[in-house]
């Protein structure tokens, strides 16, 4: 056996950080990922199916912008899923991972239909939102507290808490109609009557004005508030937290609290504010979704309108295409994960770059 | 070397292009169906601009969409509907999503949309108060004949008779097991995977039973329910804890492929419902009983483009085609079932035999004379109609969607939770 040469050739390319970026830089790499993006799921989709891929581009518009009613619709959806992103921000911020934003979303439209169910007749209207308001805020902030008051006290697992308790919180649903719906079809009837009140002829405006607000609020909490700085410490490092004299313990508690009740007031504004009624998809796997959305747009609140306003529209898209040009929705449900990927992806040349390693005169010889 | 594994690999490929696509189901050991589908008559004149639009709960992966899917095809090959004329809008949730759905059909210039699931009933009302114009029909529905819309109907079958015929399927597969000596006729016991404890399951588990019963006198079945119309995971675990409890044939009233595939990884036969499953469990599934929907939308397109009232309610059964079975393995069926379900079904067709014949079943004992059932849904659901008269429980005739809910004896529910 011959000697085993000590010496190791560095590769001919390496990845470094990159520093600060100009700002065009920015809008030029995501562009070219988008274009990218378009490009590749377009060979795909002929190469699958056939199809013309700029008439399925077309359809996906068209799909989201081509009637009136359409682009409420997809406002409304963008409002919802905007707002769940929202109540899961801070605590990702704070770096506790809260994936349990679809049970206090539905434990929150659980409260408010149970409010509406034995307390609907009992009560003028306005009393009872102001009661639906608070039962469901409040219902969001026990599935909240709970995993937040574990973890800061025992340092359980957040992950692990928060996606058990959207099991129970599913479980209770499918109790509560089972229990309360007499004819046994798990169907319970919707209670449009006691709804949210309907602006300007228009049923989804007044959701969709929350989310505006609760978005502005949470910007200027996160941004500029005392409590919002706290967070970013926390979530940078405790250790820090706790040298410069943050209270971790009640910083994750806080924080929890906000989330939830962001997530509680979610499950009013679905339940109460649209199907009026409950079932264990009601949320429809938009608590998971929250977390990519939020993360997308590093949690910005002001970023996160573009980020789920995206996924929307690759959603109702994709619905679009399923129903005008017959592309099944596994093929659209690629496409979407091509595009994601190109934008998730398109990060990496943000923060860093490839550099030609300069080899050293000992390595070329 | 490697020009020679190239070329056996492409003959490969080629043997199972082959072996895919040359066999149907028929040449591997199915029967014909003796309850077919029925050839749909469309003599009526289909407008260009005529657009229908149909609203499904799931996809195609669940049994239950695939059944409504199938009619949708089914109409279009008979009327010559195109692409363009038929919208159809899948994985719309029980929530406010199927009020837009509908609104965005409307949009799209449907004049007749058709929903598939229980729970859209509401939203589907909602929208029909809005658009005038438009018909809305939705199938499984109770609510059309007391809310009175001229725009709004509900359609369902007397798929308790199909159950039946499919119970006698059963019954037979379980004499010849007593017949073989692999059982005992005590334990031939059917364990059933059923949703919720709701009329429209009770009245099909039980239907299914009478019919395994009439050929089979010591039957008995157990129920286990998931809580859910649509839970792979679930109905699989149900299938599997009636295994457990010593059933040795399964059927469903649960529309994903839980139970089945639960039974072709124990070997157990299964009685399907919604549609073949032969070609994932060809070595268990026995036959299978369905709705089918295209009589239906035939007749509401024909009622649309020609300007007539649609029933609002209707029943199709065993005539109109909207009951069926499809053909049955004659791997797993017992010998003669083929010709014991065509006998059968004549008779019910004649009327000579009735499913819910109050002489073929006891509850706490007791043969019964009278009985009230929930048929006008109000909030309470009280039962408000006598249905049992002429020695019958008159099912699906009161209203399309069923209303028998009565334990009968024989039939354990192990978890009526749900």
């Amino acid at each position: 056996m011959g000697k085993v040469s000590k010496k190791l050739k560095s590769p001919p390319f390496h990845i470094a950080k990159r520093g600060e970026t100009t700002w065009y830089y920015g809008i030029i790499v995501r562009a070219v990922a988008i274009l990218s993006a378009l490009i590749i799921s377009g060979i795909f989709i002929t190469v699958v199916t056939g199809k013309n891929p700029l008439i399925v581009y077309t359809t996906m518009f068209d799909g989201v912008f081509g009637h009136i009613d359409r682009v409420w619709d997809m406002l409304h959806k963008t409002a919802i899923l905007l707002g769940i992103s929202l109540a899961v921000t801070p605590a990702f911020k704070m770096r506790f991972w809260n994936i349990g934003a679809e049970g206090q979303v539905l434990i929150g439209g659980l409260a408010t239909v149970m409010v509406m169910l034995f307390l609907g007749d009992k009560m003028p209207l306005p009393l009872l939102i102001l009661v639906m308001t608070c039962a469901s805020v409040i219902a969001g902030i026990i599935w909240a507290f709970v995993p937040a008051f574990f973890k800061a006290m025992w340092n359980t697992n957040e992950t692990l808490f928060t996606l058990m308790m959207n099991y129970v919180a599913i479980q209770l649903v499918a109790w509560f109609l089972k229990f309360f719906v007499k004819s046994g079809s798990g169907v319970l009837t919707p209670m449009h009557e006691y709804g949210l009140p309907v602006l300007f002829g228009n049923e989804q405006l007044l959701n969709i004005i929350i989310v505006v607000v609760v978005t502005v609020a949470l910007y200027i909490y996160l941004k500029y508030s005392k409590q919002g700085y706290e967070i970013s410490v926390v979530g940078e490092s405790e250790n820090t937290a706790k040298y410069i004299g943050i209270n971790v313990k009640k910083v994750i508690i806080r924080t929890l609290i906000i989330s939830g009740a962001i997530c509680g007031l979610m499950g009013l504004l679905l339940v109460g504010g649209s199907t009026h009624t409950i079932n264990t998809e009601v949320v429809g796997g938009r608590g998971f979704t929250a977390i990519m959305v939020s993360w997308l747009a590093k949690f910005h609140p002001i970023y996160m309108i573009l980020t789920a306003f995206l996924i929307v529209f690759l959603e109702m898209g994709a619905s679009q295409l399923n129903m005008v040009i017959g592309i099944s929705s596994s093929i659209s449900d690629i496409m979407t994960g091509i595009i994601l990927f190109f934008i998730i992806g398109c990060e990496f040349f943000l923060r860093y770059k490839i550099v030609r390693t300069k080899r050293s005169k000992e390595e070329v010889k | 070397m490697k020009k020679l594994i190239a070329l056996l690999l492409a003959v490969a490929m080629l043997f199972c292009l082959v072996a895919c696509g040359g066999e149907n189901e028929e040449a591997l050991g199915m029967s014909e169906a003796p309850l077919a589908a029925v050839a749909l008559k469309a003599d009526y004149e289909i407008p260009d601009d005529f657009k229908v639009g149909f609203i499904c709960l799931h996809d195609e992966k669940s049994t239950y969409d695939l059944n409504f899917l199938n009619g949708v095809t089914a109409l279009k090959e008979a009327t010559g509907l195109t692409d363009e004329q038929v919208l159809v809008k899948k994985n719309v949730p029980e929530t406010d999503d199927c009020y837009q759905a509908a609104k965005d059909l409307v949009t799209e210039g449907c004049d007749l949309i058709f929903a598939n699931s229980f729970g859209h009933e509401d939203f589907i009302i909602k929208a029909a108060k809005e658009f005038k114009d438009v018909q809305f029909c939705h199938a499984t529905g109770t609510k059309a004949h007391t809310e009175k819309l001229p725009n709004y109907n509900n359609a369902f079958a007397s798929i308790y008779e199909g159950r039946y015929l499919a119970g006698i399927a059963a019954g037979m597969k379980l004499n010849e097991m007593i017949e073989a000596g692999d059982i005992t006729a005590e334990q031939a016991k059917i364990g059933y995977v059923g949703a919720y404890t709701y009329a429209e399951v009770i009245s099909g588990y039980t239907s299914f039973y009478l019919g395994a019963k009439s050929v089979c006198p010591s039957v008995t079945m157990d129920v286990q329910f998931t809580g859910s119309w649509y839970d792979v995971v679930g109905e699989k675990n149900a299938a599997e804890a009636l295994l457990d409890k010593n059933c040795v044939l399964i059927s469903q009233h649960a529309d994903s492929m839980g139970a089945p595939s639960a039974c072709e990884a124990a070997g157990v036969p299964n009685v399907s419902y919604n549609g073949s499953t032969y070609e994932s469990c060809p070595e268990t599934f026995v036959v299978s009983s369905r709705i089918d929907w295209a009589p239906y939308y035939n007749y509401i397109v024909e009622c649309v483009v020609i300007g007539k009232e649609i029933a609002d309610d209707w029943c199709g059964g065993l005539e109109e085609g909207s009951v069926v079975l499809t053909g049955i393995n004659l791997d797993v069926a017992a010998e003669g079932t083929v010709d014991a379900i065509k006998e059968a079904a004549d008779k019910l067709k004649n009327g000579t035999i009735k499913v819910f014949d109050t002489k073929n079943f006891t509850v706490g004992g007791k043969t019964l004379d009278t009985y009230k059932a929930d048929v006008d849904t109000d909030a309470a659901y009280t039962p408000d109609t006598e249905v049992i008269a002429d020695g019958y429980f008159h099912e699906s005739e009161y209203r399309s969607a069923p209303c028998f809910d009565l334990r009968i004896d024989g039939i354990t529910l192990l978890n009526e939770k749900f």
